[in-house]
C-alpha cells in the first residue's frame, strides 16, 4: 500500500510547476475551441510578443466566472461564437467599450455591438442543405417554407438546445412575430423525419445516408467533413448542396464569433492589439481556410470550398436583437414540441 | 480534557468541516428563495412533466442494468469456478475508465445510420431508409445502456468485496441446512450483501443523474439537460439552480429508502475466520453460460469501444503524441492524484466522527457533504465559483481600505478552486467506500480498545486503519479514476494555459471530430486501466490474506 500512496505523491509533486508570468500579455477567457484559435494567437505573440494566457471553457460558464469575479477578473478579453453570448455578456455589465478605429474601419456596423462592447471577428451562415439528385432546388425558398405540407418527415435539425437554432428561431422572431413564428415551429416540428439529435455533422450524414432529404446546418460543418480526413465524412458531404434561403427577402441567417473587453481589464492596450490581430486580413483569411468561416472584412478571399457554394445575401439584421430575443424563442419552441 | 468536551470538540469539527464541503451545493440550493420569475410556470406547463419521467427511466434502465451486470458477475467470480474466472475477475472492471460520454460517441459513430454497421448491413441486403428495423442508440434506452455499460463496475466491485468477506462459515450453515447454490445465493449471500449493493447502486444513480453528456447527445430530456437549458438558453440562474434543487430531492429520497429498508438490521460479520473459497465448480453449459455472462458487459463495455477509439486513433497518431500531449497527461494524472490523496482524507476523517458522534447535527452534516456526486459539474463548480470570489473580493477590499494593498484573486482561478470542486462532486465515493468498511467492523472491536485506554485518534490509527486498508485503497483509486474522466468542473475552473486529457477529448469531440478525439480519449482510458488493475488485485490479495 506505501507504494501506492508514494506512487501519488510524486504525481502531486510533478504539478507543481506552474507555467511563469511573461511581463507584457494578454489574458484570454474563450468559448472557442483552443484548436480554433490558438494558432493565431501563437502568431501575434511570435509578432509583438506579447503573451497571451487562454483558458478555454463553455460561454455561460465563463461569463458567469467573470461576473463573479469582478473588478479583480484577471480576463482581459472574453472571445465566444454567437451573438446571443456576447449581447448577454454586455447586458451583466461585465464588458467596455472597444474604442479602435482600425476596427471601426475593418468591421461592418451590422456585426459590432452600437456600443462597441462587442466586435464580430468571424461571420457563419445557417443555410439548408439537401442532397443532390433528391430534392429540385426549385422547391425550396424560405426557412418559413420548410413547415409547408410538401416538405413532410423530410427535414433533419438538431435539438432546441443548441444556440444555433435558438438564434435560428430569434431571427425569424424579428422578421415575422412571435405567434407565425410558434405556428412555424410546430408545422416544421411535424415536418421532421427524426426526433432531433445529434450536432449539425449528424443532421448533414443523416440526409447522405438516406434518413431526410433536407439539414439545416452551420456551413463551416459541411466544409470540414468536405477538407476532414475521414472518407465517409467526405463521401457523404459530396452527396450534399447548399441552398441560400430567402434571398428575395431578409437574407440567410447569419451570426458571428466575436470578442468583447471586459470592464475589469488590466491589459486593455495590448487586448485591443490583440483584437485588431484577429480582424487583419491575415487572421481572417486563416479563419476562411482552416474552419470554413466568412471573413467579417471585405476583400478578403474564402477558401476554395466556400466559393463554390456561391455568394449569398445575408440577414441585416443587427445581431444584439438575437441575444433579445433568445429567451422567447427557447420558451416559443419548448411549446412547438422542438425538443 | 474531559471526554465530554472533547466529543463535543470532535462533533463540532466534523459538523464543520462537513458544511464547508457542502458549501457549494448550499450555495446553488440558496437559490431556490431567489424568486425566478414566470419560468417555473412555463417549465411545469411544458417540459417538466418529460424531465421528471425521462430522468426516472433512465435510474430505472440504468438499476436494472446494473444489478444484472454487476451482481451477477460478481456472484459468478467470487463463488465459482468456470475458465477464464480469473482473468474475468478484474477486467470485469475496465469498462470503468470509459467515460461516459466518450462510450456514447463512440457508439453513436458506429451504429447510428450513417455508421459503418448499418451502412454494411445496407449494401449486403440493398435495402433502404425504412426498409427495415434498428435499434436506435440514440435514445433512453440507449443512454440507459451506455450508462449501464460504464456504471455496473461499482456494483460489481462493491459487492464482489462484500461476497468475498462473507464469513463462510453462513455460507456453509446455509449448505447444510439444504439450500442449493442458487437457494444460497438468494436467501443468504444476497440479503447479506445488501449494503454493499445498495452503495454500489445508489453511487451508480448518482453518476446516472448528474450526466449531462450522454443526455445531452442523445437528445433525451432529463433535469440535466433541463438545468442547462434554463440556466442558458431562459438566463434564468435561480429556476436552473430551483431545477437542481428538485434534483438533489430526488437523491434524498434514494438515501432515505436505501436506509430505512436497513434500518433493523446489523451486518457485522460474526467471524473474521475465512477460510479459502471453495468455488462451485461449473462445467459442460453451465460454464459455457458463465463465461457469455461475463463476456458481455466486457465485450460491450470496453473491447469494442476502445477497439474503435484505437482504430481512430491509430490513424492520426502522428500528429499528436507530442510535448504538449505529455503535458495533458501529467495534468490529468496530478489532479487525479492529489484529489484522490484528498478526498481520501476527508472521507476517513468524516467516516470516522460519524461512527464516534452518531448524533443527528454530525450524521445530517455528514450526508450533506456527500450530495456533490449527484450535482452535475458544472453546477458544483459555478457553485464554487460564486462563494471563492466572494471572499476573495472581500478580503481584498477590506485589506485596501485597511493597508492600501490589494490582493486580488488569491484562490478563484486556481488549482485550489478545481481540487476543492473534485473534492465536493466525489468525497461521496471515497465516504461511502470507507463507511462500507467501517460498517463491517464490530463496535466491540473498538470498545475493546478503548477499554486500553486508546484514545479515539489512536484507535483509528492502531485498530481501524489497518483493518480497513482495502477499503481505502478502493476509495483511493476510484476517486482517482473518476476525476481523471471528470470534465465540466474541470473545463470551467482550471487556471491559464492549463489543459488536460478529458478538456482536449471533449473539445474535439464537441465539435464533431470523433477521430481526432480518440487519442485523448484513449489516453484518459489506459490511465485509468493502471489504478483499476491495482484495484482487483488489492481486493483479491485482501481475500487471501484473510484466508489462513
Amino acid at each position: 500500500m506505501n507504494a501506492i500512496f508514494r506512487t501519488f505523491a510524486v504525481a502531486a509533486a510533478l504539478m507543481l510547476g506552474l507555467p511563469a508570468v511573461a511581463a507584457d500579455e494578454v489574458n484570454v477567457y474563450s468559448s472557442r475551441k483552443e484548436e480554433l484559435i490558438k494558432p493565431l494567437l501563437d502568431r501575434f505573440t511570435a509578432q509583438t510578443g506579447i503573451a497571451v494566457n487562454l483558458v478555454t471553457g463553455k460561454e455561460d460558464a465563463l461569463l458567469q466566472r467573470l461576473k463573479s469575479e469582478g473588478a479583480n477578473s484577471p480576463a482581459d478579453l472574453l472571445v465566444t461564437t454567437d451573438a446571443g453570448n456576447l449581447y448577454r455578456a454586455k447586458a451583466a455589465g461585465v464588458t467596455q467599450p472597444l474604442v479602435s478605429d482600425t476596427l471601426s474601419t475593418a468591421v461592418p456596423a451590422v456585426f459590432r455591438d452600437p456600443e462597441s462592447h462587442w466586435v464580430g471577428l468571424t461571420m457563419r451562415a445557417r443555410p439548408i442543405m439537401y442532397v443532390k439528385g433528391k430534392v429540385d432546388p426549385a422547391t425550396l425558398s424560405t426557412y418559413e417554407a420548410l413547415a409547408g405540407a410538401d416538405f413532410k418527415g423530410r427535414i433533419c435539425i438538431r435539438s432546441s438546445d443548441n444556440i444555433y437554432n435558438q438564434s435560428l428561431v430569434a431571427s425569424l422572431i424579428a422578421a415575422n412575430g412571435e405567434a407565425a413564428t410558434e405556428t412555424w415551429a410546430a408545422a416544421l416540428v411535424a415536418n421532421l423525419a427524426r426526433p432531433p439529435k445529434g450536432g449539425d455533422r449528424d443532421q448533414i450524414k443523416a440526409a447522405a445516408a438516406g434518413e431526410c432529404d433536407i439539414a439545416v446546418a452551420n456551413t463551416y460543418y459541411l466544409a470540414g467533413m468536405l477538407t476532414g480526413k475521414d472518407p465517409a465524412d467526405r463521401t457523404a458531404a459530396e452527396s450534399m448542396a447548399v441552398f441560400w434561403p430567402n434571398q428575395d427577402g431578409r437574407g440567410t441567417h447569419v451570426n458571428v464569433s466575436g470578442a468583447a473587453l471586459t470592464a475589469a481589464a488590466k491589459h486593455k492596450d495590448a487586448a485591443v492589439q490583440l483584437v485588431e490581430f484577429l480582424a487583419s486580413p491575415e487572421s481572417q483569411q486563416w479563419y476562411a481556410q482552416e474552419n470554413g468561416e466568412y471573413p467579417v472584412r471585405d476583400g478578403v478571399a474564402v477558401s476554395a470550398t466556400l466559393s463554390a457554394w456561391g455568394p449569398f445575401k445575408a440577414d441585416s439584421l443587427n445581431l444584439a436583437r438575437l441575444g433579445e430575443l433568445n429567451a422567447p424563442a427557447v420558451k416559443l419552441m419548448d411549446r412547438a414540441g422542438w425538443k | 480534557m474531559n471526554t465530554n468536551s472533547a466529543s463535543r470538540l470532535w462533533s463540532v469539527g466534523i459538523v464543520s468541516v462537513a458544511l464547508v464541503l457542502a458549501l457549494p451545493v448550499l450555495v446553488i440550493a440558496g437559490f431556490v428563495f431567489v424568486p425566478a420569475g414566470d419560468t417555473w410556470r412555463h417549465l411545469a406547463a411544458t417540459v417538466l412533466p418529460d424531465y421528471v419521467t425521462n430522468s426516472l427511466l433512465l435510474m430505472l434502465g440504468v438499476t436494472v442494468g446494473t444489478l444484472i451486470g454487476g451482481v451477477g458477475t460478481a456472484w459468478l467470480t467470487s463463488m465459482c469456478q468456470f475458465p477464464g474466472r480469473g482473468l474475468f475477475e478484474w477486467a470485469l472492471l475496465l469498462p470503468m475508465a470509459m467515460p461516459a460520454y466518450i462510450i456514447a460517441y463512440t457508439y453513436t459513430g458506429m451504429l447510428d445510420f450513417a455508421g459503418p454497421v448499418q451502412t454494411s448491413l445496407r449494401g449486403l441486403t440493398g435495402w433502404g431508409y425504412g426498409d427495415y428495423w434498428f435499434p436506435e442508440v440514440r435514445s433512453l434506452g440507449g443512454a440507459a445502456l451506455m450508462l449501464s455499460l460504464v456504471l455496473y463496475p461499482y456494483v460489481y466491485l462493491l459487492t464482489r468485496a462484500a461476497f468475498l468477506s462473507q464469513s463462510l462459515c453462513v455460507l456453509d450453515v446455509s449448505r447444510t441446512l439444504g439450500n442449493g447454490p442458487w437457494q444460497t445465493f438468494w436467501r443468504v449471500a444476497l440479503p447479506l450483501a445488501r449494503p454493499a449493493i445498495a452503495a454500489g447502486l445508489s453511487l451508480a444513480l448518482m453518476e446516472t443523474l448528474a450526466d449531462y453528456g450522454t443526455v445531452q447527445y442523445f437528445g433525451v430530456q432529463t433535469f440535466t439537460t433541463g438545468i442547462f437549458r434554463t440556466w442558458y438558453g431562459l438566463g434564468d440562474p435561480a429556476g436552473a439552480a430551483q431545477l437542481s434543487a428538485l434534483l438533489l430531492s430526488f437523491v434524498l429520497v434514494l438515501i432515505a429508502l436505501e436506509q430505512s429498508s436497513r434500518r433493523h438490521s446489523r451486518y457485522h460479520q460474526t467471524s473474521q475466520r475465512h477460510q479459502s473459497i471453495r468455488r462451485h465448480r461449473l462445467r459442460g453449459w453451465r460454464a459455457a453460460a458463465a463465461i457469455a455472462f461475463s463476456a458481455l458487459p466486457l465485450l460491450f463495455g470496453f473491447l469494442i469501444p476502445a477497439g474503435q477509439l484505437a482504430a481512430w486513433a491509430a490513424t492520426i497518431a502522428h500528429t499528436v503524441y507530442d510535448t504538449r500531449f505529455l503535458s495533458l497527461v501529467l495534468h490529468s494524472l496530478g489532479l487525479a492524484a492529489v484529489a484522490a490523496l484528498a478526498a481520501l482524507v476527508f472521507a476517513v476523517l468524516l467516516a470516522y466522527g460519524k461512527r464516534l458522534h452518531p448524533s443527528p447535527p454530525v450524521r445530517t452534516a455528514v450526508r450533506l457533504a456527500g450530495l456533490g456526486y449527484a450535482v452535475p459539474g458544472t453546477v458544483i463548480a459555478i457553485g464554487v465559483i460564486i462563494p471563492f470570489a466572494w471572499l476573495d473580493n472581500t478580503l481584498d477590499a477590506w485589506l485596501r481600505a485597511t493597508f492600501q494593498v490589494s490582493t486580488g484573486l488569491l484562490l478563484s482561478g486556481t488549482l485550489a478552486a478545481l481540487l476543492f470542486a473534485y473534492l465536493v462532486r466525489f468525497l461521496a465515493v471515497a465516504l461511502q467506500t470507507v463507511e462500507a468498511g467501517l460498517g463491517k467492523i464490530r463496535p466491540s472491536m473498538d470498545e475493546a480498545a478503548r477499554s486500553m485506554a486508546l484514545r479515539p485518534g489512536q484507535v483509528l490509527r492502531r485498530v481501524h486503519l489497518p483493518m480497513l486498508k482495502g477499503s481505502l485503497i478502493t476509495a483511493l483509486l476510484l476517486v482517482f479514476v473518476d476525476v481523471l474522466k471528470e470534465l465540466p468542473a474541470t473545463l470551467i475552473l482550471r487556471p491559464f494555459n492549463f489543459n488536460t486529457l478529458a478538456v482536449r477529448a471533449f473539445e474535439l469531440a464537441s465539435d464533431e471530430r470523433l477521430a481526432d478525439s480518440a487519442p485523448a480519449a484513449l489516453t484518459i482510458v489506459l490511465a485509468g486501466l493502471i489504478p483499476v488493475i491495482l484495484l482487483s488485485r488489492s481486493i483479491t490479495r485482501s481475500r487471501d490474506a484473510h484466508s489462513t
